[in-house]
C-alpha cells in the first residue's frame, strides 16, 4: 500500500508537471497562431495592378514539328522583345535543326540559335529523316530548378509560369545546372540566371508572346490549358502529343506534336 | 510555494551549460535579425518568392505591337496581305518590333528589307524543311533581280502560272531526276487537275493506290520497254502497297 501511494505521489507531481509544460508550449506558439490568422486573411485573391488575376489562369505551348520551316523569327523575336543578350550563346528559345542518318547516328545544329535561319547542309547523303525543333523553357510543372534556388529567385506563379527575380538572384547557377533542357543562361551584364517567360509582361496584358506572334506557319500555339475553348487544348486533343524527357518526371508545359523519338 | 518551472531547470543547470545558452540565445537572435534584414518585407507573402517580382516582371515594356495594331493605319496593306500567301507572316517579322512605331508613327520609322539576302531565311530550300511549303534555290532561281520586283511582299504570288512541276516542286523533281525513273513524266502517276498550278491546295491531283499501278511495268510479262526489270507481284512485297518500301521518286532496290 504505501508503495502504492508514493507512486501515486509521483503521478500527480508528473502531470502537474506536464500541464506546465504544455502551457509553456502554448504560450510560445501563441503568436505564431496569431500570425498564422494574418496570413490566411491576406490569402485573399492576388491580382496585378492591371487587374490580371494569375489564379485564373494555366499557360502552356504546343509546338508542331511537322509545321516548322526553322526560319528562326521566333529566336530573333524573342531577343528583341526581351532584350537579350545578341552574342550567340544566350538564348531563351532557339530552334535546332535534326538529322538522322541511314548507319542510325544523328546530328543537331544550331546555328547562332537559327537567328539568321539554316544553310543548306553540305554533308546532305544518306539522311533519313530531317526537322526542326525548336525549344525553351518547359514550364516544368514540378521545376527541378525551382528546387535548388538556395534564395528563392526563381518561383512558380499561380498561372505556371516559371519566372525569375533577378533583383533578388544571387547568380549562383545553381538553377542553370538543375535544368534538365538547359534553357537557362548567366546574363553576363547583370551576373543573373535569365530565361523564358512565356513572355509575362504580353500574356498578362492579354498578348501573345513574341514566338508565337512572329512565327509565320502557326507552328507555335499558346494559351490555356484548362480551358474547354482554347486553341491549346484543340491542338492537344486533335495531335499525338510528346514532351522532352517525361522520364524525369518535371512535368513540361510545352506539349510536342509530331515529335520525332530521336529527340531528347 | 508557487515556483516556476524553467526558473527552477535554469538553476540547476550547471554553469558552463547555462553561459552556452547564453551565447547561443545571441547568436539565435542575431540571426533572426540579419534575416529580417536580408529578406524582402513581402517574401512569402504568395510562395517562396518576392510577391512584387511578379509585378516588376509583368510591367517590363513591350516591343511587339502585334498585327491587330497596324489595322488603324495601314488598313489597306493589312487587307492585301490578309488575303494572300502571306495572311499568317506577321507584319513585324519584315518590319521589326513597332510597338514604338504605333505610338510614335512621326519618329519611329520601320525598315523594309527590301535586299534578295531577306526572304531566302524562309524560303531558301532545305532538306528538313516540311514538304509542300514554297521553296526556292535563291541561286538559280531569277537571280541577280530583288525578289520584290516580281513579288508583291504583301501578297507574293507566282507573277505568272509556272509552267513545270518543278517550279513548285523542285525537291521531287531534282530527286526524280537522278533516279531510275527519270524518264517518267509526272503526269504518267499523276492525273493533275488544271487549277492545280494556279490553286495547289484546292485542286490536288491524284497519286497512284494499288500495286497493280506499278505492276503495269513491272509485273512479270508486262508489255513494255525492255530492260524494266520485273517481280512476280503475287508472291514480291505482298500485303503492302510498292511505295512503303520504295520511294516511287527515287525507287532503289538493294
Ligand atoms: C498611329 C498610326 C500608325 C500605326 C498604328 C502604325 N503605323 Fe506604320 N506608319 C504610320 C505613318 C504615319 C507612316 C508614314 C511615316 C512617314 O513616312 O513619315 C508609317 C509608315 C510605316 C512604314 C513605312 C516605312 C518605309 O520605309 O516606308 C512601315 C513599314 C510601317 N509603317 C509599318 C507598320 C506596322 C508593321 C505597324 C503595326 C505594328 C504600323 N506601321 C502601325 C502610321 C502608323
Ligand atoms: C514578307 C515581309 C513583309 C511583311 C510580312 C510585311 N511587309 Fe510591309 N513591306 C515589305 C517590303 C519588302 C516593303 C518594301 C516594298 C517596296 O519598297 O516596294 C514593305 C513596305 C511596306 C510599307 C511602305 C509602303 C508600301 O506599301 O510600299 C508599309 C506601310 C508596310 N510595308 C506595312 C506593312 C504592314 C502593315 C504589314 C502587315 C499587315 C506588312 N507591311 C507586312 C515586307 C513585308
Ligand atoms: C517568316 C517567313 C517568311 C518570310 C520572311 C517570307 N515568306 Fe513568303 N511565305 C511564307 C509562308 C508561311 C508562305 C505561305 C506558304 C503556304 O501557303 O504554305 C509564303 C508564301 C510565299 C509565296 C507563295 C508561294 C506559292 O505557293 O506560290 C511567295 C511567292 C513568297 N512567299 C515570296 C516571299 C518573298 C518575295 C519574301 C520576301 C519579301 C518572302 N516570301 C518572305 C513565309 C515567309
Ligand atoms: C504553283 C505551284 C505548284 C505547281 C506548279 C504544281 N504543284 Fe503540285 N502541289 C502544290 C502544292 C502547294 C501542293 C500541296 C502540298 C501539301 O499540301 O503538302 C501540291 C501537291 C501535289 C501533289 C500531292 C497531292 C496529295 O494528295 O498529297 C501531287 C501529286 C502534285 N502536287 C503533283 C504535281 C504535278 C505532277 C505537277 C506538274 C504537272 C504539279 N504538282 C505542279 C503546288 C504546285
Ligand atoms: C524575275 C522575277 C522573279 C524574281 C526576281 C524572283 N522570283 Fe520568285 N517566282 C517567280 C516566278 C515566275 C515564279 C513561279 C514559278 C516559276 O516559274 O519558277 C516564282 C515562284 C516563287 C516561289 C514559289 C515556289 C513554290 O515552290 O511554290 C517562291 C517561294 C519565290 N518565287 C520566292 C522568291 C524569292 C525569295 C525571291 C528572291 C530571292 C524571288 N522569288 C525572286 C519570279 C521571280
Ligand atoms: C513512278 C510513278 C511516279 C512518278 C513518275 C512521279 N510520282 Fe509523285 N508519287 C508517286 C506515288 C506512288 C506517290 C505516293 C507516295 C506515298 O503515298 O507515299 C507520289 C506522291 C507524290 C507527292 C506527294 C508528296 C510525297 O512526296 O509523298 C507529290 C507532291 C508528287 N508525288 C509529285 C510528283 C512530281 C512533281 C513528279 C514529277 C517530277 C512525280 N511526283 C512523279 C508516284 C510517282
Ligand atoms: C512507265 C513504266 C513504269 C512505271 C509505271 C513504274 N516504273 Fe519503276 N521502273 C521503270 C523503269 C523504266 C525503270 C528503270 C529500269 C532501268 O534501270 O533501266 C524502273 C525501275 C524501278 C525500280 C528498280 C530500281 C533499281 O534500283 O534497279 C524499282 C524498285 C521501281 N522501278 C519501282 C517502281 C514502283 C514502286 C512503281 C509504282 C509507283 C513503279 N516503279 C512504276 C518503269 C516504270
Ligand atoms: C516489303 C517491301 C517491298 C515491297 C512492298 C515491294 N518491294 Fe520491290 N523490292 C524490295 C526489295 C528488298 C528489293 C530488292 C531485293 C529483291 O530483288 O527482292 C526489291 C526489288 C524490286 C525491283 C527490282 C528487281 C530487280 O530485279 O532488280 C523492282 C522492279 C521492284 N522491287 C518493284 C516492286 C513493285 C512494282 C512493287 C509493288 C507491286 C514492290 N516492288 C513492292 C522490297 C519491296
Amino acid at each position: 500500500m504505501e508503495h502504492l501511494k508514493t507512486q501515486e505521489g509521483h503521478a500527480i507531481e508528473r502531470r502537474g508537471f506536464i500541464k506546465k509544460i504544455l502551457q509553456g508550449c502554448a504560450a510560445l506558439l501563441f503568436p505564431g497562431f496569431l500570425l498564422a490568422k494574418t496570413k490566411k486573411g491576406r490569402t485573399k485573391p492576388w491580382v496585378l495592378e492591371n487587374g490580371y488575376n494569375p489564379a485564373e489562369h494555366d499557360w502552356g505551348m504546343g509546338i508542331n514539328i511537322n509545321k516548322c520551316i526553322g526560319c528562326g523569327r521566333c529566336a530573333d523575336a524573342c531577343k528583341r522583345e526581351n532584350n537579350v543578350p545578341r552574342a550567340p550563346f544566350f538564348f531563351r528559345t532557339w530552334v535546332e535543326r535534326y538529322r538522322i542518318f541511314e548507319n542510325g547516328k544523328s546530328l543537331i545544329d544550331s546555328p547562332n540559335g537559327a537567328i539568321n535561319g539554316f544553310k543548306f547542309p553540305a554533308d546532305e547523303k544518306n539522311i533519313i529523316r530531317s526537322f526542326f525543333v525548336p525549344k525553351l523553357c518547359n514550364h516544368c510543372d514540378n521545376p527541378p530548378c525551382v528546387q535548388v534556388c538556395p534564395v528563392g529567385a526563381t518561383f512558380k506563379t499561380a498561372d505556371g509560369v516559371v519566372l525569375v527575380d533577378s533583383n533578388y538572384c544571387i547568380g549562383c547557377r545553381y538553377c542553370i545546372q538543375a535544368c534538365p533542357y538547359g534553357a537557362r543562361f548567366l546574363d553576363p551584364r547583370t551576373r543573373t540566371a535569365e530565361k523564358c517567360t512565356f513572355c509575362y509582361h504580353r500574356i498578362v496584358k492579354g498578348k501573345l508572346p513574341a514566338c508565337v506572334e512572329v512565327c509565320p506557319t502557326q507552328a507555335r500555339v499558346f494559351g490555356e490549358l484548362k480551358k474547354k475553348a482554347s486553341p491549346l487544348v484543340r491542338f492537344m486533343r486533335m495531335n499525338k502529343i510528346r514532351v522532352l524527357k517525361p522520364s524525369l518526371n518535371t512535368e513540361p508545359k510545352v506539349y510536342y506534336a509530331n515529335l520525332d523519338m530521336e529527340v531528347r | 510555494m508557487k515556483q516556476w518551472p524553467l526558473s527552477n531547470l535554469w538553476k540547476k543547470l550547471p554553469e558552463q551549460v547555462r553561459r552556452l545558452s547564453i551565447l547561443g540565445i545571441i547568436l539565435v537572435a542575431f540571426f533572426l535579425m540579419i534575416r529580417s534584414l536580408l529578406i524582402p518585407s513581402d517574401f512569402g507573402k504568395f510562395g517562396h518568392y518576392r510577391a512584387s517580382a511578379v509585378e516588376e516582371i509583368a510591367s517590363l515594356p513591350m516591343q511587339y505591337a502585334g498585327q491587330m495594331a497596324c489595322v488603324e493605319c495601314h488598313e489597306e496593306t493589312v487587307t492585301l496581305k490578309g488575303k494572300g500567301y502571306h495572311k499568317n507572316v506577321a507584319c513585324e517579322i519584315c518590319h521589326g518590333p513597332a510597338a514604338a512605331h504605333t505610338r510614335d508613327p512621326g519618329s519611329v520609322k520601320l525598315t523594309a528589307p527590301r535586299g534578295r539576302g531577306y526572304c531566302p531565311i524562309c524560303h531558301e530550300y532545305l532538306p528538313s524543311r516540311p514538304t509542300g511549303f514554297p521553296q526556292i534555290v535563291s541561286n538559280s532561281h531569277n537571280p541577280m533581280k530583288p525578289c520584290i520586283s516580281c513579288h508583291n511582299p504583301h501578297d507574293p504570288k507566282p507573277p505568272q502560272t509556272p509552267k513545270e512541276c518543278s517550279a513548285c516542286h523542285g525537291e521531287i523533281a531534282k530527286t526524280k531526276s537522278l533516279s531510275h525513273h527519270v524518264y517518267i513524266p509526272c503526269t504518267r502517276c499523276h492525273n493533275v487537275p488544271k487549277g492545280h498550278k494556279i490553286s495547289p491546295r484546292k485542286f490536288l491531283p491524284t497519286k497512284p493506290s494499288t500495286r497493280e499501278f506499278c505492276g503495269g511495268c513491272h509485273a512479270k510479262g508486262a508489255a513494255g520497254e525492255k530492260g524494266i526489270p520485273q517481280v512476280d507481284l503475287a508472291t514480291h512485297g505482298k500485303r503492302y502497297v510498292c511505295w512503303q518500301c520504295h520511294y516511287p521518286h527515287l525507287p532503289e532496290a538493294h
